[in-house]
């Protein structure tokens, strides 16, 4: 029933990455829903975060990457040369392992990227700044000093700012790159809150290491293992029946 | 257990060794500054600073020197600051990381180690003769800006290489142009490490002799550059000019230079009172790249 209002916003076909010689993914095949939360599962080095980090082609910043294959971002191949790569991580925003604030104020960080985008109006900044912030559950926290300098937040609230970040420019898909493998847990339930909220109006792609939360807060499961996907389906197939034999020992810690 | 008593016995050798040598050497400096200070404090005078250099060592002053200083500090940084900083951060953030790259910041890295007599000659075939620019504080300016250059540069690469690669991503994850990542995050975040660099880079020049001898700066003048601010009587009342910066020059080390090597008594209080007020003019300098990098250090903490 919900899979019918469901189109997918990403195909990925046949992805390969590779880092100099080093391939880390290999032929990637798999549909990203839109308006769903799509965990990413694997133990460390599986690829799990290149592949993230190639849907807003963020990994164009590392020298010797490249890629074979195709990822349709509405339809649109996002490796194409005429693709407006600023645009495209406008659409698609993206949260990182660490925090990482701009080392200025609360309100300049959330600005930022309203600026650049030129948006102009003092009035209306200030009303996104709000706004992003009470999305990102920590408006109550940091009203009455949006002055201050971000990197004097707590690492929880500064990982909650940079989402606020992300949401202010309105993209349409989230990619969290582990964002809640740096803080401590209270903060972690505060944003696992937050993308259960956000999933109603944004795409999410979370990678994680941490099985309960993939569990908690995703719709459908992908598993990687050495650069490849081993197994993708809705969260509570892939937990509770995987068809895979290295899935079920992944998820019940049989793996080595 | 000997072999214990013997190894705390070196790091008590070492460690008295090492305090020796910092207080020898320490010594030797404040020797030499009291020294200077003791010899020129008797022409330390304001008529010093206000007059030009004579053949009567009781006369004889600093302006010409100290106003051709700031001259010749003002073209160099006029030239240096804005190719130097802008080098360092088209190698840093916008060049390929290839092999040509690699070579390229190989040899500013040399450049900065090369010995300032080779930019003088440089100056002199290349601005003195070939641009015709003659003995000028023009000339003396883009020499002493060829010169720091490369100090520029690596101070540049240096500052925006320490800020971390997060800060980049964050930029670009939000839709950011690879200008706009410098102009608003990276420039700002790297300014104080910048000035730093630029502001020893200058204290370096400001000490510079050999170069601007070469380009045949004079050691004798008694009149200034043009100014570069006049003051009418009619509307507007002032009026700014570059013209000074074709006229003749001389700088304080060379005047220092040249006193020195004067025979009578009086020239050689005039070289002390001179190397006084160079010395000055480097520690303010020094100091303020230190309260600088305070301010900045103090504001941004990763």
């Amino acid at each position: 029933m919900v899979e019918n209002i469901q189109k997918p916003i990403f195909k990925i076909q046949n992805l390969s990455a590779f880092y100099g010689a080093k391939e880390v993914l290999r032929k990637i095949n798999i549909n990203i829903l839109s308006n769903s939360v799509t965990a990413i599962i694997g133990p460390s080095g599986c690829g799990k975060s290149t592949f993230v980090r190639s849907l807003n082609r963020i990994n164009d910043l590392i020298l010797n990457f490249r890629v074979q294959g195709k990822i349709f971002y509405h339809n649109k191949n996002i490796y194409d040369k005429d693709v407006d790569v600023v645009e495209l991580r406008r659409k698609v925003g993206m949260v990182f392992q660490k925090p990482n604030p701009f080392p200025k104020s609360i309100y300049e960080n959330i600005a930022y990227g309203l600026k650049i985008h030129n948006f102009i109006k003092k009035e209306m900044i200030d009303e996104i700044v709000e706004k992003s912030l009470k999305k990102a559950a920590l408006w109550d926290e940091v009203k009455d000093n949006l002055k201050q300098n971000a990197l004097s937040l707590s690492g929880g609230q500064q990982q909650r700012l940079c989402i606020a970040r992300a949401l202010a420019i309105e993209p349409e898909v989230i990619l969290l790159d582990e964002p809640c493998s740096a803080i401590d847990p209270i903060s972690t339930a505060k944003i696992e809150e937050l993308i259960y909220e956000l999933k109603k109006n944004y795409t999410i792609i979370i990678v994680t290491h941490n099985m309960q939360q993939a569990a908690r807060v995703s719709d459908y499961t992908a598993f990687f293992l050495s650069g490849e996907l081993i197994e993708f389906g809705k969260t509570e197939e892939v937990f509770k029946a995987p068809k895979d034999r290295r899935t079920e020992d992944y998820i019940t810690g049989r793996f080595g | 257990m000997s072999r214990k008593i013997f190894s705390r016995r070196l790091d008590k050798i070492f460690k008295i060794l090492g305090i020796s040598f910092m207080v020898f050497s320490l010594l030797v400096l404040l020797v030499l500054l009291i020294d200077v200070f003791l010899d020129g404090k008797s022409r330390l005078t304001w008529g010093f600073l206000t007059s030009f250099p004579s053949r009567k060592p009781q006369q004889a002053g600093i302006l010409s020197a100290w106003v051709g200083s700031v001259w010749i500090m003002i073209t160099t940084a006029i030239f240096a600051l804005p190719l130097g900083i802008g080098a360092g951060i088209y190698l840093e953030e916008y060049a390929r990381k290839n092999r040509l790259t690699k070579f390229i910041e190989i040899n500013i890295a040399n450049l900065a180690g090369v010995p300032s007599i080779i930019y003088g000659l440089l100056g002199l075939g290349l601005f003195v003769r070939y641009l015709n620019l003659d003995r000028s504080v023009l000339a003396g300016g883009l020499t002493l800006a060829l010169l720091v250059l490369p100090i520029i540069i690596l101070s540049t690469q240096q500052a925006l290489r320490a800020i971390p690669f997060s800060i980049r991503e964050a930029s670009y994850a939000v839709g950011a142009t690879k200008w706009q990542t410098v102009r608003h995050q990276l420039l700002p975040a790297a300014l104080g490490n910048i000035m730093t660099g630029v502001i020893l880079a200058m204290s370096r020049a400001i000490g510079e002799t050999a170069p601007l001898i070469t380009i045949g700066a004079l050691t004798y003048i008694a009149f200034l550059p043009q100014s570069p601010i006049i003051f009418l009587k009619n509307f507007p009342f002032v009026r700014f000019s570059l013209k000074g910066m074709f006229d003749p020059f001389t700088v304080l080390p060379i005047q220092i230079f040249n006193w020195v090597s004067r025979p009578q008594k009086g020239f050689f209080t005039n070289a002390a009172a001179g190397i006084i007020v160079l010395l000055c003019l480097t520690l303010i300098m020094n100091i303020s790249a230190i309260l600088l990098r305070h301010h900045y250090q103090g504001k941004i903490r990763w």
